[in-house]
């Protein structure tokens, strides 16, 4: 008998239907993993085992050891949740009560499912802790969440969940918030408790690489509906549906166009130094380092990529060439022959047309009060005033075509755009100007997969037309090894190694880079980790 | 995404979601028209015809003052249209007047009132009238007027203070922030009603003096809720961006951050103007606010306190008092309920 066997399951909130018949089980001891893009249901449908929707209507059946979760009473679910079914967050920073010390918030676990008292439940939270690998445990238990880094806080969030030994640890998207060395971590010690406790898993992930190197068997959702069920192995070999074909086939494809190797640079930078003020005495400052003796030079038509995990300055780096970083910066920046790191702000405005930016986020970076045409055309009414109203609505016309939207959409606002099409706006934003060179921040992290490489190819296809140069930022080594020229990968403010895409990613020399790389592929886990055959599994 | 669809901006998604709150889209209605009536006052409520037909000649006297003489009367002295005698001989062969809805201005004195005041309402006095002998209906509608315009002023100078300070606090940050938290901190622990009844004394009180007085201190509360509004946005990618295409800060805070940062102050503003109505009228009641013979309800509601007896003053006010606050606070929470995004429409 399957430990969870959901059968039909349809979750709708007020008319809207947001998963339908959906169908699927797990066995005990079995890691399950559901995959699919941002709305489609995965997550809604994860809740529902718990019942944690707010305002839903639910139908079908959702069996857990024979009993149907649906029917229970509301005061029976409090005795189901965190006890035999668990679960952990995406971010564990918002996912973990501030103001409560982890090891506190262990203890309420442990104190309200096991009866036991307050004494007995801290010393097993420190027992916990120590079983997720936390350095000095005891300690920690101390700490409130801010205290602790990411990947501690999600230790903290796995000891958590664990405390009553559940039949089943669902983990919603556990390590997409964290560092790409630090998931590998988290991903070998749910590894490494799932076979000891033989806990079943249902993991909610959109990574594909992951997927294949953890689960035993994927469901694969589009649109609320379980579109394939089947053995890792199976799918990723065999794929049936076209939409997984599709997904499977959406990992980045290098594209990129050759660059004249004695052009002139574009954009010359030596000796980046950027540091933020930490505490101001009267008499002494502390600072931060986050930039430290960069040297960056990047001639036209060319893509730099930077590379390193967060807080590694790559960001700061990036802002502080265009003169957009609120740290205190030194060194020299020269760009097309000017020298524009002493020069005033205003005199810089001119230039500023010549040098565009795009964004991580782009539900952030669209102001939500102002309409696409207001929003592309922004730029081109400050730095071509000439143009006049016709003018400029033709213009903004041309970029959005350019990046592949409906000029007539211009009147709409941002919040009417899915995430691939506002990142689109950011790019005819950043293109309307004609720019030589576009920072690019993590231009297509919070975008799904499918719709990344889109907008890769449609950058990629920007730039062999306009012939701009690309500064772009990344923490995801498959886009930059798609997307750049040249690379140059940062830790703690410091490039490790810089050199040739190719060279750099496929040679690494620096040891850094080579656990970075190791990390991506999730290479070293699926040595240790999973218990499938790795036959006919080709490497990413 | 059907392209044809008309977009509807942000604004506007924020009035419809207004409108689906029927006790706040009512009470704005009804303010609304309350407010029009009292705006209207001179013509609703005046002691003076609209228009006579005298002996075949057509005058205005709510526009132009004619002397009794005019209408057959002794002396050269502005006509009493609530004399009998006048009155009279607008009755006579051919000769016709149009009066207001109700015959009394605010100061209107009526000597010829037919019992003692405080008189108790009746046909002639709806609401009865005050112990001077004032009608209370009139009194109220004027004082309604007055109450409704301080309360826009200070609300409109407060909000124009506050966002003003509060985007330079935020946008700015660091050390103007800082220097003018503490400014702030100083100036608010100054003592408003002491500063109140010394200015009273020392200038003639009326409605520009306590403008300025309630505006100097008035902005501070909102400057806070914008200041952090402030600190919020000027951290966002769009500002970013925007900085990025070369705009300047002045530029960027009127088009980028300022829009984004409105919330907290159209949110605030009918709880602020019915707080800005309910100061008046209590430095009104304890005598500090506007001269008398300004039509104000604090004024009526001191009167009402030392005339027991006459219930009907104190009651009306209170009634009407209570009414006008009651509608600003329905319409203040369906606006909060309009501006949580968190709501869907």
């Amino acid at each position: 008998m399957s430990l969870l066997d959901v059968q039909n399951l349809k979750v709708a909130f007020g008319s809207s239907t947001v998963v339908s018949d959906v169908s699927f089980s797990i066995a005990a001891g079995e890691k399950f993993a559901l995959v699919g893009e941002s709305g489609s249901g995965k997550t809604v449908t994860s809740l529902s085992i718990l019942r944690l929707n707010h305002d839903a209507q639910y139908g079908g059946r959702i069996l857990f050891e024979g009993e149907d979760l649906l029917k229970k009473t509301e005061a029976a679910m409090r005795g189901v949740r965190g006890k035999d079914v668990a679960m952990i967050f995406q971010e564990p920073m918002t996912a973990l009560n501030p103001l409560f010390t982890i090891g506190n918030q262990i203890a309420e676990v442990l104190m309200l499912h096991e009866g036991i008292s307050a004494k007995a439940a801290a010393l097993r939270a420190v027992e916990l802790l120590d079983k997720t690998g936390i350095p000095e445990p005891a300690r920690r238990a101390l700490a409130f969440p801010h205290q602790l880094s990411g990947g501690q806080r999600q230790r903290a969030m796995i000891a958590m969940a664990l405390a009553c030994r559940p039949k089943l640890l669902i983990a919603d998207e556990p390590t997409t918030a964290l560092d790409v060395t630090i998931q590998v971590q988290i991903l070998e010690l749910l590894n490494q408790l799932q076979r000891e406790e033989n806990m079943a898993v249902l993991m909610i992930t959109h990574d594909l690489n992951l997927v294949r190197h953890f689960a035993d068997r994927v469901g694969v959702m589009e649109k609320g509906r379980l579109v394939e069920t089947a053995t890792t192995h199976d799918l990723f070999v065999q794929p049936r549906e076209p939409y997984t074909r599709k997904l499977l086939a959406s990992r980045p494809q290098r594209v990129v166009s050759t660059v004249e190797e004695n052009a002139a640079p574009l954009l010359t930078a030596e000796k980046m130094r950027c540091t933020f003020t930490l505490k101001q005495g009267w008499f002494k400052k502390t600072h931060f380092v986050a930039v430290d003796n960069v040297d960056v030079q990047l001639k036209p038509h060319e893509t730099l990529g930077i590379v390193g995990e967060s807080g590694s300055g790559k960001s700061t780096l990036g802002m502080a060439l265009l003169r957009l970083s609120s740290a205190e910066v030194h060194g020299r920046i020269a760009f097309v022959g000017k020298p524009i790191s002493e020069m005033p702000s205003a005199a810089l405005r001119p230039l500023r047309a010549r040098m565009q930016v795009v964004f991580q986020d782009p539900f952030a970076s669209l102001s939500p009060r102002r309409t696409i045409e207001q929003i592309v055309g922004e730029g081109l009414e400050l730095h071509q005033p000439q143009l006049g109203r016709v003018g400029l609505r033709r213009e903004v016309a041309n970029a959005l075509s350019e990046v592949g939207l409906a000029p007539e959409m211009m009147s709409r606002y941002p919040h009417e755009f899915s995430g691939g099409q506002r990142q689109r706006i950011a790019i005819a934003r950043a293109l309307v100007l004609k720019p030589d060179l576009i920072l690019l921040d993590e231009p297509t992290s919070s975008l799904d997969v499918s719709v990344q490489q889109q907008v890769l190819l449609l950058l990629a296809e920007l730039q062999r037309k306009y012939g701009m140069a690309y500064l772009f930022i990344s923490h995801d080594l498959a886009v930059i090894r798609a997307m750049a020229h040249r690379v140059m990968v940062m830790k703690d403010g410091k490039v490790v190694e810089s050199g040739k895409t190719e060279d750099v990613l496929s040679n690494p020399s620096q040891v850094y880079t080579q656990r970075l790389l190791a990390a991506a592929t999730y290479s070293t886990l699926s040595k240790t980790g999973a218990r499938m055959s790795q036959a006919g599994v080709a490497p990413a | 995404m059907n392209t044809s669809t008309t977009s509807i901006s942000p604004g506007r998604r924020i009035w419809l979601r207004f409108k689906q709150n029927r006790r706040g889209y009512w009470s704005l209605i009804l303010f609304s028209v309350l407010f029009a009536i009292s705006m209207a006052a001179d013509v609703v409520s005046n002691d003076k015809p609209l228009a006579v037909r005298y002996n075949g000649q057509i005058m205005f006297p709510i526009f132009q003052t004619y002397s009794e003489k005019v209408f057959g009367g002794d002396f050269d002295t502005p006509a009493d249209y609530l004399d009998p005698f006048i009155q009279d001989q607008f009755k006579r062969d051919g000769n016709w007047a149009i009066y207001p809805i109700n015959r009394y201005r605010y100061d209107t004195l009526n000597y010829f009132a037919k019992s003692p005041n405080p008189a108790p309402p009746s046909a002639d006095n709806w609401l009865g009238t005050d112990d001077r002998g004032r009608d209370v209906f009139a009194r109220l509608l004027y004082g309604f007027r007055v109450s409704v315009l301080f309360g826009l002023a200070l609300t409109i100078t407060g909000v124009i203070l506050g966002v003003v300070t509060g985007a330079i606090q935020g946008y700015f940050a660091g050390r103007t922030d800082l220097f003018f938290q503490r400014f702030m901190e100083i100036w608010g622990s100054m003592p408003e009603l002491y500063l109140l009844i010394i200015f009273a004394s020392i200038f003639e009180p009326g409605f520009g003096l306590l403008l300025i007085l309630l505006s100097l201190f008035g902005w501070m509360g909102l400057s806070d809720y914008v200041r952090a509004d402030f600190l919020r946005n000027r951290n966002l990618e769009y500002v970013q961006a925007a900085r990025a295409i070369g705009l300047s800060n002045r530029q960027i805070i009127w088009r980028h951050v300022l829009p984004n940062s409105l919330t907290p102050v159209v949110t605030f503003l009918p709880f602020r103007m019915s707080a800005a109505i309910l100061a008046l009228t209590s430095l009104d009641f304890l005598g500090l606010g506007v001269p008398p013979p300004t039509p104000s309800l604090g004024e009526l509601l001191a009167q009402g306190k030392n005339n027991l007896d006459a219930w009907w003053i104190a009651t009306s006010t209170f009634v009407a008092l209570t009414m006008m606050l009651l509608l600003l606070t329905n319409i203040g929470d369906a606006l909060r309920n309009a501006l949580d995004v968190r709501r869907k429409a």
